[in-house]
Protein backbone atom coordinates (compact mmCIF):
# COMPACT_ATOMS: atom_id res chain seq x y z
CA UNK A 1 0.00 0.00 0.00
CA UNK A 2 1.30 3.41 -0.98
CA UNK A 3 0.56 6.20 1.40
CA UNK A 4 0.60 9.82 0.30
CA UNK A 5 0.20 13.21 1.92
CA UNK A 6 -2.90 15.23 1.20
CA UNK A 7 -0.87 17.87 -0.65
CA UNK A 8 0.89 15.35 -2.87
CA UNK A 9 -2.29 13.38 -3.52
CA UNK A 10 -4.01 16.40 -5.01
CA UNK A 11 -0.81 17.60 -6.73
CA UNK A 12 -0.92 14.51 -8.96
CA UNK A 13 -4.39 15.43 -10.27
CA UNK A 14 -3.92 17.56 -13.42
CA UNK A 15 -6.35 20.36 -14.22
CA UNK A 16 -8.94 19.05 -16.68
CA UNK A 17 -9.11 15.60 -15.06
CA UNK A 18 -12.26 13.56 -14.65
CA UNK A 19 -13.03 12.73 -11.03
CA UNK A 20 -15.49 10.35 -9.44
CA UNK A 21 -16.26 11.65 -5.97
CA UNK A 22 -18.09 9.58 -3.37
CA UNK A 23 -20.82 10.96 -1.16
CA UNK A 24 -24.52 11.66 -0.92
CA UNK A 25 -25.34 15.23 0.03
CA UNK A 26 -21.77 15.48 1.32
CA UNK A 27 -22.10 12.41 3.54
CA UNK A 28 -19.25 10.06 2.64
CA UNK A 29 -17.42 12.69 0.61
CA UNK A 30 -13.65 12.90 1.25
CA UNK A 31 -13.83 16.48 2.49
CA UNK A 32 -10.06 17.05 2.99
CA UNK A 33 -9.42 16.14 -0.66
CA UNK A 34 -12.10 18.62 -1.74
CA UNK A 35 -10.57 21.38 0.39
CA UNK A 36 -7.14 20.67 -1.08
CA UNK A 37 -8.50 20.71 -4.67
CA UNK A 38 -9.83 24.19 -3.91
CA UNK A 39 -6.56 25.29 -2.27
CA UNK A 40 -4.53 24.10 -5.27
CA UNK A 41 -7.15 25.58 -7.65
CA UNK A 42 -7.46 22.45 -9.82
CA UNK A 43 -9.76 23.73 -12.53
CA UNK A 44 -11.62 22.54 -15.61
CA UNK A 45 -12.71 19.35 -13.84
CA UNK A 46 -15.27 16.80 -14.92
CA UNK A 47 -17.04 15.53 -11.81
CA UNK A 48 -19.08 12.34 -11.65
CA UNK A 49 -21.03 12.13 -8.39
CA UNK A 50 -24.51 11.68 -7.01
CA UNK A 51 -25.07 15.39 -6.31
CA UNK A 52 -23.31 18.67 -5.57
CA UNK A 53 -24.42 18.84 -1.90
CA UNK A 54 -25.05 22.44 -0.91
CA UNK A 55 -22.84 25.55 -0.90
CA UNK A 56 -19.97 25.14 1.58
CA UNK A 57 -20.35 21.36 1.82
CA UNK A 58 -18.49 18.66 -0.12
CA UNK A 59 -18.65 19.05 -3.90
CA UNK A 60 -20.52 22.32 -3.32
CA UNK A 61 -17.12 23.86 -2.52
CA UNK A 62 -15.80 22.93 -5.99
CA UNK A 63 -18.88 24.52 -7.56
CA UNK A 64 -18.52 27.73 -5.53
CA UNK A 65 -14.84 27.92 -6.54
CA UNK A 66 -15.87 27.48 -10.19
CA UNK A 67 -13.47 24.58 -10.69
CA UNK A 68 -15.96 22.30 -12.47
CA UNK A 69 -16.59 22.41 -16.21
CA UNK A 70 -18.76 19.32 -16.61
CA UNK A 71 -20.97 17.57 -14.09
CA UNK A 72 -22.55 14.12 -14.38
CA UNK A 73 -24.96 13.85 -11.42
CA UNK A 74 -28.49 12.81 -10.48
CA UNK A 75 -29.51 15.77 -8.33
CA UNK A 76 -28.58 19.44 -7.94
CA UNK A 77 -31.77 20.61 -6.21
CA UNK A 78 -30.14 21.57 -2.91
CA UNK A 79 -27.37 23.65 -4.48
CA UNK A 80 -28.69 26.88 -6.04
CA UNK A 81 -25.16 27.82 -7.21
CA UNK A 82 -25.00 24.71 -9.41
CA UNK A 83 -28.35 25.61 -10.93
CA UNK A 84 -27.29 29.23 -11.49
CA UNK A 85 -24.03 28.22 -13.21
CA UNK A 86 -25.92 25.70 -15.34
CA UNK A 87 -28.60 28.20 -16.40
CA UNK A 88 -25.90 30.80 -17.15
CA UNK A 89 -24.22 28.28 -19.47
CA UNK A 90 -21.01 28.25 -17.42
CA UNK A 91 -21.35 24.65 -16.34
CA UNK A 92 -22.37 21.64 -18.42
CA UNK A 93 -24.66 19.38 -16.39
CA UNK A 94 -25.78 15.89 -17.41
CA UNK A 95 -28.67 14.82 -15.17
CA UNK A 96 -28.81 11.04 -14.86
CA UNK A 97 -31.37 8.99 -12.91
CA UNK A 98 -29.65 7.87 -9.73
CA UNK A 99 -30.08 4.16 -10.33
CA UNK A 100 -28.75 4.56 -13.86
CA UNK A 101 -25.74 6.45 -12.54
CA UNK A 102 -24.94 3.67 -10.05
CA UNK A 103 -25.11 1.04 -12.77
CA UNK A 104 -23.09 3.05 -15.31
CA UNK A 105 -20.31 3.37 -12.73
CA UNK A 106 -20.58 -0.28 -11.73
CA UNK A 107 -20.38 -1.25 -15.40
CA UNK A 108 -17.32 0.95 -15.84
CA UNK A 109 -15.61 -0.81 -12.97
CA UNK A 110 -16.65 -4.29 -14.05
CA UNK A 111 -15.52 -4.39 -17.65
CA UNK A 112 -18.98 -3.90 -19.14
CA UNK A 113 -19.80 -1.57 -22.02
CA UNK A 114 -23.05 -0.46 -20.44
CA UNK A 115 -26.34 -1.65 -19.03
CA UNK A 116 -29.99 -1.93 -20.06
CA UNK A 117 -32.48 -0.19 -17.78
CA UNK A 118 -36.22 0.46 -18.05
CA UNK A 119 -35.72 3.75 -16.19
CA UNK A 120 -36.17 6.73 -18.48
CA UNK A 121 -38.05 4.95 -21.27
CA UNK A 122 -40.63 7.38 -22.70
CA UNK A 123 -39.12 10.42 -20.91
CA UNK A 124 -36.62 13.13 -21.86
CA UNK A 125 -33.88 10.81 -20.55
CA UNK A 126 -34.40 8.65 -23.63
CA UNK A 127 -33.31 11.39 -26.07
CA UNK A 128 -30.32 10.30 -28.14
CA UNK A 129 -30.24 6.79 -26.69
CA UNK A 130 -30.91 3.37 -28.14
CA UNK A 131 -34.07 1.58 -27.01
CA UNK A 132 -33.63 -2.18 -26.94
CA UNK A 133 -36.40 -4.73 -26.47
CA UNK A 134 -35.62 -7.82 -24.43
CA UNK A 135 -38.31 -10.45 -23.83
CA UNK A 136 -41.06 -7.97 -24.67
CA UNK A 137 -39.90 -5.16 -22.39
CA UNK A 138 -38.23 -1.92 -23.50
CA UNK A 139 -34.91 -0.79 -22.04
CA UNK A 140 -32.48 2.05 -22.65
CA UNK A 141 -28.85 1.32 -23.42
CA UNK A 142 -26.84 3.35 -20.92
CA UNK A 143 -23.08 3.36 -21.44
CA UNK A 144 -20.41 2.71 -18.82
CA UNK A 145 -18.64 5.52 -16.95
CA UNK A 146 -15.00 5.65 -15.91
CA UNK A 147 -12.81 8.45 -14.58
CA UNK A 148 -9.14 9.40 -14.28
CA UNK A 149 -9.36 9.51 -10.48
CA UNK A 150 -11.75 8.25 -7.82
CA UNK A 151 -11.82 10.22 -4.58
CA UNK A 152 -13.11 7.76 -2.03
CA UNK A 153 -14.09 8.20 1.61
CA UNK A 154 -13.83 5.17 3.90
CA UNK A 155 -14.50 4.77 7.60
CA UNK A 156 -11.70 2.28 8.19
CA UNK A 157 -8.67 1.38 6.08
CA UNK A 158 -6.06 -1.13 7.17
CA UNK A 159 -2.34 -0.78 6.42
CA UNK A 160 -2.78 -2.82 3.23
CA UNK A 161 -5.65 -0.66 1.97
CA UNK A 162 -8.63 -2.90 2.66
CA UNK A 163 -11.63 -0.64 3.21
CA UNK A 164 -14.86 -0.70 5.14
CA UNK A 165 -17.50 1.98 5.27
CA UNK A 166 -20.03 3.27 7.75
CA UNK A 167 -23.83 3.44 7.37
CA UNK A 168 -25.00 5.98 4.78
CA UNK A 169 -21.45 7.22 4.10
CA UNK A 170 -20.90 4.12 1.94
CA UNK A 171 -23.20 5.10 -0.97
CA UNK A 172 -21.20 5.46 -4.23
CA UNK A 173 -17.74 4.95 -2.71
CA UNK A 174 -17.23 1.20 -3.29
CA UNK A 175 -18.57 1.51 -6.86
CA UNK A 176 -16.21 4.37 -7.69
CA UNK A 177 -13.24 2.56 -6.14
CA UNK A 178 -13.53 0.12 -9.07
CA UNK A 179 -14.11 2.57 -11.90
CA UNK A 180 -11.11 4.93 -12.03
CA UNK A 181 -7.52 4.72 -13.25
CA UNK A 182 -6.19 5.98 -9.91
CA UNK A 183 -8.01 5.50 -6.62
CA UNK A 184 -7.26 7.93 -3.77
CA UNK A 185 -8.72 7.07 -0.37
CA UNK A 186 -9.28 9.35 2.58
CA UNK A 187 -10.27 7.48 5.71
CA UNK A 188 -11.39 8.29 9.23
CA UNK A 189 -9.28 5.51 10.76
CA UNK A 190 -6.11 3.68 9.68
CA UNK A 191 -5.80 0.37 11.52
CA UNK A 192 -3.53 -2.71 11.59
CA UNK A 193 -4.13 -5.48 9.07
CA UNK A 194 -6.54 -8.01 10.50
CA UNK A 195 -8.71 -5.55 12.39
CA UNK A 196 -11.17 -5.58 9.50
CA UNK A 197 -12.37 -9.17 9.34
CA UNK A 198 -12.17 -10.66 5.82
CA UNK A 199 -15.96 -10.80 5.54
CA UNK A 200 -16.24 -7.14 6.51
CA UNK A 201 -13.87 -5.82 3.86
CA UNK A 202 -16.03 -4.05 1.28
CA UNK A 203 -13.32 -2.72 -1.03
CA UNK A 204 -10.35 -5.08 -1.43
CA UNK A 205 -6.89 -3.54 -1.01
CA UNK A 206 -5.63 -4.15 -4.57
CA UNK A 207 -8.20 -1.62 -5.82
CA UNK A 208 -6.69 1.19 -3.73
CA UNK A 209 -3.73 3.06 -5.23
CA UNK A 210 -3.06 5.60 -2.49
CA UNK A 211 -4.14 6.01 1.10
CA UNK A 212 -4.06 9.66 2.09
CA UNK A 213 -2.25 10.07 5.38
CA UNK A 214 -3.60 12.21 8.19
CA UNK A 215 -2.25 15.59 9.25
CA UNK B 1 -56.65 18.28 10.39
CA UNK B 2 -54.51 19.99 7.75
CA UNK B 3 -54.37 18.68 4.17
CA UNK B 4 -50.91 17.15 4.50
CA UNK B 5 -51.79 15.17 7.63
CA UNK B 6 -55.04 14.03 6.07
CA UNK B 7 -53.19 12.71 3.01
CA UNK B 8 -50.44 11.01 5.05
CA UNK B 9 -52.94 9.30 7.37
CA UNK B 10 -54.93 7.95 4.45
CA UNK B 11 -51.84 6.57 2.73
CA UNK B 12 -50.68 4.92 5.96
CA UNK B 13 -53.75 2.69 5.72
CA UNK B 14 -52.15 1.11 2.63
CA UNK B 15 -49.19 -0.18 4.70
CA UNK B 16 -48.97 -3.90 5.44
CA UNK B 17 -46.85 -5.93 7.84
CA UNK B 18 -43.40 -6.74 6.44
CA UNK B 19 -43.49 -4.28 3.54
CA UNK B 20 -40.33 -2.63 2.23
CA UNK B 21 -41.30 1.01 1.65
CA UNK B 22 -39.52 4.09 0.29
CA UNK B 23 -40.92 7.51 1.21
CA UNK B 24 -40.07 10.63 -0.77
CA UNK B 25 -39.56 14.06 0.74
CA UNK B 26 -42.45 16.33 1.77
CA UNK B 27 -45.89 14.84 2.50
CA UNK B 28 -44.65 11.25 1.90
CA UNK B 29 -42.21 11.53 4.83
CA UNK B 30 -45.18 12.15 7.16
CA UNK B 31 -46.61 8.70 6.35
CA UNK B 32 -44.02 7.17 8.72
CA UNK B 33 -45.78 8.92 11.63
CA UNK B 34 -49.01 6.98 11.05
CA UNK B 35 -47.93 3.34 10.69
CA UNK B 36 -50.86 1.29 12.02
CA UNK B 37 -50.26 -0.32 15.38
CA UNK B 38 -49.09 -3.91 15.41
CA UNK B 39 -47.39 -3.97 12.03
CA UNK B 40 -43.71 -3.65 11.18
CA UNK B 41 -42.70 -1.79 8.04
CA UNK B 42 -39.13 -1.61 6.70
CA UNK B 43 -38.37 1.91 5.53
CA UNK B 44 -35.66 2.26 2.91
CA UNK B 45 -33.65 5.41 2.46
CA UNK B 46 -32.14 5.31 -1.03
CA UNK B 47 -28.80 6.65 0.18
CA UNK B 48 -28.23 3.16 1.52
CA UNK B 49 -30.25 2.13 4.56
CA UNK B 50 -33.15 -0.12 5.48
CA UNK B 51 -34.49 0.50 8.96
CA UNK B 52 -34.43 4.28 9.01
CA UNK B 53 -35.59 5.56 12.39
CA UNK B 54 -36.74 8.92 13.71
CA UNK B 55 -34.69 12.10 14.08
CA UNK B 56 -32.04 11.62 16.82
CA UNK B 57 -32.23 13.24 20.25
CA UNK B 58 -30.25 16.48 20.55
CA UNK B 59 -26.52 15.74 20.70
CA UNK B 60 -26.97 12.17 19.41
CA UNK B 61 -26.66 12.76 15.65
CA UNK B 62 -24.03 10.82 13.69
CA UNK B 63 -22.57 12.55 10.62
CA UNK B 64 -22.65 9.30 8.65
CA UNK B 65 -26.27 8.34 9.37
CA UNK B 66 -28.57 10.51 7.31
CA UNK B 67 -31.68 10.48 5.16
CA UNK B 68 -31.73 11.10 1.41
CA UNK B 69 -31.81 14.84 2.09
CA UNK B 70 -28.60 14.64 4.15
CA UNK B 71 -30.45 15.19 7.46
CA UNK B 72 -29.52 13.12 10.54
CA UNK B 73 -31.69 10.10 11.28
CA UNK B 74 -31.40 7.07 13.54
CA UNK B 75 -31.32 3.39 12.66
CA UNK B 76 -33.77 0.92 14.17
CA UNK B 77 -32.71 -2.48 15.56
CA UNK B 78 -32.20 -4.78 12.58
CA UNK B 79 -31.25 -1.94 10.25
CA UNK B 80 -28.79 -2.62 7.46
CA UNK B 81 -26.59 -0.47 5.24
CA UNK B 82 -25.56 -1.02 1.62
CA UNK B 83 -24.09 0.77 -1.37
CA UNK B 84 -26.03 2.76 -3.97
CA UNK B 85 -26.05 -0.05 -6.56
CA UNK B 86 -27.78 -2.41 -4.13
CA UNK B 87 -30.09 0.39 -3.05
CA UNK B 88 -31.30 0.91 -6.61
CA UNK B 89 -31.27 -2.80 -7.31
CA UNK B 90 -33.83 -3.06 -4.51
CA UNK B 91 -35.85 -0.29 -6.14
CA UNK B 92 -35.74 -1.46 -9.77
CA UNK B 93 -35.56 -5.18 -9.15
CA UNK B 94 -39.09 -5.67 -7.84
CA UNK B 95 -38.01 -5.86 -4.17
CA UNK B 96 -39.56 -2.57 -3.09
CA UNK B 97 -43.21 -3.16 -2.19
CA UNK B 98 -44.28 0.47 -2.15
CA UNK B 99 -43.03 3.96 -2.84
CA UNK B 100 -44.85 7.14 -1.86
CA UNK B 101 -43.83 10.23 -3.80
CA UNK B 102 -44.88 13.83 -4.17
CA UNK B 103 -46.31 15.03 -7.48
CA UNK B 104 -46.56 18.13 -9.65
CA UNK B 105 -49.05 16.62 -12.12
CA UNK B 106 -50.69 13.27 -12.78
CA UNK B 107 -52.45 12.72 -16.10
CA UNK B 108 -55.72 10.85 -16.57
CA UNK B 109 -53.83 7.70 -17.54
CA UNK B 110 -51.87 7.78 -14.30
CA UNK B 111 -48.57 9.09 -15.58
CA UNK B 112 -46.66 11.26 -13.11
CA UNK B 113 -44.59 14.41 -13.60
CA UNK B 114 -42.68 15.35 -10.46
CA UNK B 115 -39.07 16.21 -11.23
CA UNK B 116 -38.79 19.49 -13.08
CA UNK B 117 -40.47 22.69 -14.23
CA UNK B 118 -38.57 23.76 -17.35
CA UNK B 119 -37.04 27.20 -16.95
CA UNK B 120 -37.99 27.41 -13.28
CA UNK B 121 -36.95 24.42 -11.24
CA UNK B 122 -34.34 21.96 -12.51
CA UNK B 123 -33.33 19.94 -9.46
CA UNK B 124 -32.59 16.71 -11.30
CA UNK B 125 -34.56 13.51 -11.00
CA UNK B 126 -32.47 11.93 -8.23
CA UNK B 127 -34.06 8.55 -7.57
CA UNK B 128 -37.60 9.45 -8.66
CA UNK B 129 -37.47 7.89 -12.14
CA UNK B 130 -36.14 4.59 -10.80
CA UNK B 131 -38.72 4.56 -7.98
CA UNK B 132 -41.70 5.12 -10.27
CA UNK B 133 -40.40 2.69 -12.88
CA UNK B 134 -39.37 -0.06 -10.48
CA UNK B 135 -41.46 -0.12 -7.30
CA UNK B 136 -44.17 -2.77 -7.15
CA UNK B 137 -46.69 -0.14 -6.13
CA UNK B 138 -46.53 3.64 -6.55
CA UNK B 139 -48.68 6.06 -4.55
CA UNK B 140 -48.62 9.79 -5.20
CA UNK B 141 -49.23 12.06 -2.22
CA UNK B 142 -50.13 15.57 -3.26
CA UNK B 143 -52.61 18.37 -2.76
CA UNK B 144 -55.43 18.28 -5.28
CA UNK B 145 -54.63 21.70 -6.74
CA UNK B 146 -51.81 24.22 -6.81
CA UNK B 147 -52.61 27.93 -7.11
CA UNK B 148 -56.22 27.01 -7.86
CA UNK B 149 -55.32 24.70 -10.74
CA UNK B 150 -56.01 20.99 -10.66
CA UNK B 151 -52.87 18.83 -10.50
CA UNK B 152 -54.78 15.87 -11.88
CA UNK B 153 -54.80 16.83 -15.53
CA UNK B 154 -55.85 15.54 -18.92
CA UNK B 155 -52.28 15.57 -20.15
CA UNK B 156 -49.09 16.47 -18.26
CA UNK B 157 -47.53 19.71 -19.51
CA UNK B 158 -44.41 18.98 -17.43
CA UNK B 159 -41.77 16.32 -18.30
CA UNK B 160 -42.82 12.83 -17.23
CA UNK B 161 -41.02 10.94 -14.50
CA UNK B 162 -41.82 7.56 -16.06
CA UNK B 163 -44.13 6.10 -18.67
CA UNK B 164 -45.27 3.56 -16.08
CA UNK B 165 -48.60 4.70 -14.59
CA UNK B 166 -48.88 5.13 -10.84
CA UNK B 167 -51.30 2.99 -8.84
CA UNK B 168 -52.99 5.51 -6.57
CA UNK B 169 -53.20 9.27 -6.07
CA UNK B 170 -54.21 10.47 -2.62
CA UNK B 171 -55.17 14.11 -2.14
CA UNK B 172 -57.00 15.97 0.63
CA UNK B 173 -60.18 15.56 -1.44
CA UNK B 174 -60.03 12.09 -2.92
CA UNK B 175 -58.39 8.75 -3.59
CA UNK B 176 -58.01 8.10 -7.32
CA UNK B 177 -56.90 4.87 -8.94
CA UNK B 178 -56.21 3.89 -12.55
CA UNK B 179 -57.91 0.56 -13.27
CA UNK B 180 -57.85 -0.11 -17.02
CA UNK B 181 -55.59 2.91 -17.41
CA UNK B 182 -58.26 5.54 -16.66
CA UNK B 183 -58.46 7.93 -13.71
CA UNK B 184 -61.18 6.51 -11.48
CA UNK B 185 -62.59 8.07 -8.32
CA UNK B 186 -62.41 5.42 -5.60
CA UNK B 187 -63.18 7.45 -2.51
CA UNK B 188 -63.82 11.01 -1.36
CA UNK B 189 -62.50 12.46 1.89
CA UNK B 190 -64.68 13.13 4.93
CA UNK B 191 -67.23 15.82 4.15
CA UNK B 192 -66.33 15.94 0.44
CA UNK B 193 -68.90 15.05 -2.21
CA UNK B 194 -68.31 13.36 -5.56
CA UNK B 195 -69.47 16.52 -7.32
CA UNK B 196 -66.92 18.61 -5.43
CA UNK B 197 -64.12 16.29 -6.56
CA UNK B 198 -65.30 16.37 -10.18
CA UNK B 199 -65.43 20.19 -10.04
CA UNK B 200 -61.88 20.37 -8.63
CA UNK B 201 -60.40 17.95 -11.18
CA UNK B 202 -59.31 18.79 -14.73
CA UNK B 203 -58.92 15.16 -15.77
CA UNK B 204 -61.93 13.19 -16.84
CA UNK B 205 -62.83 10.95 -13.90
CA UNK B 206 -64.56 7.60 -14.11
CA UNK B 207 -67.14 7.48 -11.29
CA UNK B 208 -67.97 3.88 -10.39
CA UNK B 209 -71.37 3.19 -8.82
CA UNK B 210 -69.68 1.92 -5.63
CA UNK B 211 -67.52 5.02 -5.01
CA UNK B 212 -67.07 5.60 -1.27
CA UNK B 213 -68.36 9.07 -0.60
CA UNK B 214 -67.36 11.01 2.50
CA UNK B 215 -64.43 8.88 3.62
CA UNK B 216 -64.74 6.56 6.59
CA UNK B 217 -63.61 3.66 4.44
CA UNK B 218 -61.52 1.13 6.29
CA UNK B 219 -60.43 -0.73 3.20
CA UNK B 220 -57.36 -0.13 1.08
CA UNK B 221 -56.79 -0.59 -2.62
CA UNK B 222 -53.82 -2.90 -2.46
CA UNK B 223 -55.21 -5.18 -5.13
CA UNK B 224 -57.01 -2.49 -7.10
Amino acid sequence: MKTISLTNAVAMIPAGSSLMIGGFMGVGTPEPLIDELVRQQKSDLTVIANDTASPGIGIGKLISARLVRHLIVSHIGLNPETQQQMIAGELKVDLVPQGTLTERIRAGGSGLGGILTPTGVGTVVEEGKRRIEVDGRDYLLETALRADFALVHAFIADYLGNLSYVLTARNFNPLMAMAAETVLVQTENIVPVGLIAPDHVVTPAPLVDYLVTKG
Amino acid sequence: MDAQTLIARRIARELRDGMLVNLGIGIPTLVANFVPEGIHVFFQSENGLIGTGPVPEPGMALAWLTDAGGKPVTALPGACAFDSAISFGLIRGGHLDLTVLGGLQVDQNGRLANWMIPGKMVPGMGGAMDLVTGARRVIVAMQHAAKGRSKIVRECSLPLTSDRPVDLVVTELAVIGFPEGRATLLETADGVTVDQVIAATEAELVIPSNVKEGGGASTSYESA
